[in-house]
């Protein structure tokens, strides 16, 4: 074999190691191809390009660290005395899965510092993730061809809160004990078939000595499995379709300008994962997360104040605390509308915001990739939507801590309540229109800018006595960035009559849909963008006014 | 004798014999009475009481009536006994600053002996709980975890699961048990001030009070130590999102920044 390779005539001498290990993999794998592919995928530059990262690399470090955890979790029921390190606890009756991470937190090595890393990495998961979701949101992101990446993305979402939510039950103290508890009255407030999910879901009477390790299955191995499945899919779509950008020169909706994945991106991205382990383990050091050993065991008959859910579950326990504790009792049944009625808007708060991707491309119509980002002042009415929707959700967030707020801002608790029940209704109106007032001043202020150039702060007194502020005129690349959306025009209804003179009647989804599209695209809804013929006529020697 | 007799009839007669009498069985009783000490001491209470009664109509009758009775601004006093006057007024929540939805604890106004004086005016109103001797709120012999068992059952649902406090309706609320005396916390207890109730020893039996004491100085002591670190106030889920927010993402999307701006630029020249 070497006698042949080195009477080659095209040889450059012998393989190095790389080289061979390289070909051999390639013979087996294929990774040539696969890499040539992608090694010069081009990903662009911006900060918020990177919030998904920051999910995924904190979803990585969730990973790990549960995995540590696990060897040393017993998710079990069963009844044990506590005779380990934590003293004010010694002889105490608990389950052994609280034994067991009381013990993950004062007699495992390392085992403190790797819960909190576990858990303070799940509430950034879930803040990444919701930021992340806003990132797409507001810059029209989830437009074709990414209406499923984004279906997708949202998935993980929901399914992180659930995996979190498992998770935080799992130690079985009071404050988690608490909070099955609370799902266990919005399951049994479901008509007829409550009570049975329940039996079903707790095997028997609550608490029962199931649910333990039955969450513990869902939260370590269902709902995990789907997320890394889902996160691939993700991730192949987000290479398939390619990055988006912001409009700028150079940048059309056919490329992508920016860097190459090897070695820049791989080089970034990986700092990048260091970087987020270390900032998530140094808080994880310097702060607690859920001091377990504080709230004592599980025993339905205690509960503590202040027992709420981790922050994304919080809009759920916001529904429930403001809403009326209304029932309607008939024929010896109970319909519990105060749990009910947060139960079934739980879901829908979420959908809202899942949904409006799907809304907007039927309001618009718009069949074609989009691949430039919005800026949201250019999309206002969308904008509008999405601090409405985020109005809602902090507002919920606020019921959730209500008694927090009564405490720390010395308010009555009721007044807080009335607050939160006025504000779920009346404010995302007012943030709707204040948002979309906002994005139109904007919109004003970049027609004047490219109108008028840049306020430059120089006073200049003219020969007559007037004094006029001196307009810089913006970059090329300037007008550029700020002319380079486009608008859409509000969809007609088209002729109520046709051409045979037949009248047409326009169906009520068309009605809505023009309705819709005005409201989006009227007068009263964008600033239209200054075009060439106004800029030259400005621009050509008039002077600036 | 005659003169005696002559004026046995004598308008003053009668009078006199009573002095006589008086000062007879006053002697009598001088001579055979054993304790002067406890006569002392019961001139000591008096005075106590005396001087409490003078704080007291300086201070708290405007609300509580002149002989503690009570008015449309403050409760009768009679019955609450002393335990209610040391906490009251020992955690500064008595003389009342405003009235409002509850009285907040403040600074101290009055001294100890003070306090006592008042004490002891109020506890002769009528019986109550007395203050506490300090072996009974002492750590000695208590069962920090059957304590805290108690704790989380009787407290935790006003007071939160280490005594960091919490939000009562319309304003009210469970002040933090940080920091208290535990005296104080024992009077607290006992009478249930304000919003409180009040477990008396029927309820929580003294060796209970004891526990629950022990308890809250192992979790919420000066000396306790909290293993993970910063404590974030001990108020559960609410700050650590919040921090999780601020610091945790806070600090991400800042690295994130920092990143993005730091790209392989090719160089002009």
């Amino acid at each position: 074999m070497s006698t042949t390779t080195t009477t080659d005539p095209r040889s450059r001498g012998k393989a190095s190691g790389g080289e061979k290990l390289a070909d051999w993999a390639d013979g087996r794998l294929g990774i040539y191809s696969l890499a040539k592919a992608n090694m010069r995928k081009i990903f662009p530059d911006h900060w918020s390009f990177m919030l998904g990262e920051v999910c995924m690399y904190s979803f990585l470090i969730i990973i790990l660290t549960g995995v540590y955890l696990t060897l040393f979790f017993h998710p079990s029921m069963n009844e044990v005395e506590y005779h380990g390190s934590y003293v004010p606890l010694q002889g105490q009756l608990m389950s052994e899965a609280y034994r067991s991470t009381l013990n993950i937190s004062f007699d495992v090595r390392g085992g403190l510092l790797i819960r909190q890393i576990h858990h303070w990495a799940a509430l950034v998961f879930l803040a990444g993730m919701f930021v992340h979701m806003m990132r797409v949101f507001f810059t029209g992101a989830f437009r074709k061809p990414r209406e499923v990446n984004w279906l997708f993305g949202f998935l993980l979402l929901v399914l992180g809160m659930f995996t979190g939510f498992t998770g935080y039950s799992l130690p079985d103290d009071l404050l988690s004990g608490t909070g099955i508890r609370f799902m266990e009255g919005a399951i049994l407030s479901v008509p007829i078939v409550g009570t049975y999910i329940s039996f079903f879901l707790f095997g028997g009477e609550f608490p029962g000595h199931d649910f333990v390790a039955r969450f513990y299955s869902i939260h370590i191995l269902l709902l995990p499995g789907i997320m890394l499945g889902l996160m691939v899919a993700h991730l192949i779509l987000v290479f398939y379709h390619k990055h988006t950008q912001f409009a700028g020169p150079g940048k059309t909706n056919n490329n992508v300008v920016g860097m190459p994945l090897l070695p820049v991106y791989m080089a970034k991205a990986g700092g990048f994962f260091f970087l987020v382990f270390g900032v998530i383990a140094a808080i994880s050091a310097i702060a607690t997360i859920n001091p377990i050993w504080a709230m004592g065991p599980y025993r339905p008959d205690q509960v503590s104040t202040g027992a709420q859910p981790d922050w994304y579950m919080g809009f759920s326990e916001g529904l429930i605390r403001v809403m009326p504790g209304w029932e309607i009792n008939l024929w010896g049944h109970t319909l519990v509308l105060g749990v009910f009625v947060p139960l079934v808007i739980f879901p829908l708060v979420l959908a809202a915001i899942a949904v409006y991707p799907f809304i907007e491309a039927w309001v618009t119509g718009d069949k074609r990739e989009h691949h430039i980002l919005d800026r949201p002042r250019n999309a206002p009415t969308r904008t509008a939507f999405g601090v409405a929707w985020m109005t809602v959700y902090f507002v919920l967030l606020i019921g959730g801590g209500n008694d927090l707020w009564a405490t720390h801002f010395h308010l009555s608790i009721n007044a807080i309540t009335w607050f939160v029940r006025i504000a779920f209704f009346v404010g995302p109106v007012i943030a709707f229109i204040v948002t979309k007032r906002i994005c139109l001043g904007l919109q004003r202020r970049d027609k004047e800018k490219v109108l008028h150039g840049r306020e430059s702060g120089i006073i200049k007194r003219l020969p007559h006595g007037e004094f006029i502020e001196v307009h810089e005129p913006l970059s090329q690349e300037a007008l550029y960035t700020l002319t380079a959306h486009e608008q859409y025009r509000p969809a007609e209804l088209g002729a109520t009559v046709d051409e045979n003179g037949v009248e047409r009647k326009a169906t009520g989804g068309q009605k809505l849909r023009a309705k819709l599209s005005k409201a989006y695209f009227g007068e009263e809804s964008q600033i239209p963008k200054p075009t060439v013929e106004e800029y030259k006529e400005i621009t050509s020697g008039h002077g600036h006014h | 004798m005659k003169k005696l007799s002559a004026r046995r009839r004598h308008p003053l007669a009668a009078l006199v014999v009573l002095l006589l009498a008086l000062a007879c069985t006053g002697g009598l009783y001088a001579a055979f009475a054993p304790a002067s000490k406890a006569q002392a001491d019961e001139t000591a209470q008096s005075l106590t009481i005396e001087e409490g009664k003078k704080l007291y109509s300086v201070g708290c009758a405007s609300c509580h009536g002149t002989d503690g009775q009570g008015t449309s601004d403050g409760p009768s006093l009679v019955g609450v006994g002393a335990a209610a006057v040391d906490f009251q007024v020992g955690t500064g929540r008595m003389p009342a600053q405003q009235p409002g939805a509850q009285i907040p604890r403040k600074k101290v106004v009055y001294s100890q002996a003070e306090i006592d004086q008042l004490a002891a005016y109020i506890a002769s109103l009528g019986a109550g709980p007395a203050v506490p001797t300090e072996e009974k709120y002492g750590d000695e012999g208590a069962d920090i975890a059957k304590g805290g068992e108690l704790f989380r059952t009787n407290c935790a649902q006003c007071h939160n699961f280490t005594g960091k406090g919490g939000a009562l309706t319309h304003g009210k609320f469970a002040p933090s048990l940080e920091g208290v005396d535990p005296k104080h916390i024992y009077e607290a207890m006992q009478t249930g001030p304000q919003n409180m109730p009040s477990f008396p020893d029927t309820t929580l039996s003294e060796q209970n009070k004891k526990d629950i004491i022990a308890y809250l100085n192992a979790v919420n002591g000066d000396e306790t130590e909290s293993p993970g670190g910063l404590e974030l106030g001990g108020l559960g889920p609410v700050s650590e999102g919040l921090f999780a927010w601020i610091f945790g993402l806070g600090a991400l999307i800042a690295v994130a920044v920092w990143v993005a701006a730091r790209t392989a630029k090719a160089k002009k020249s």
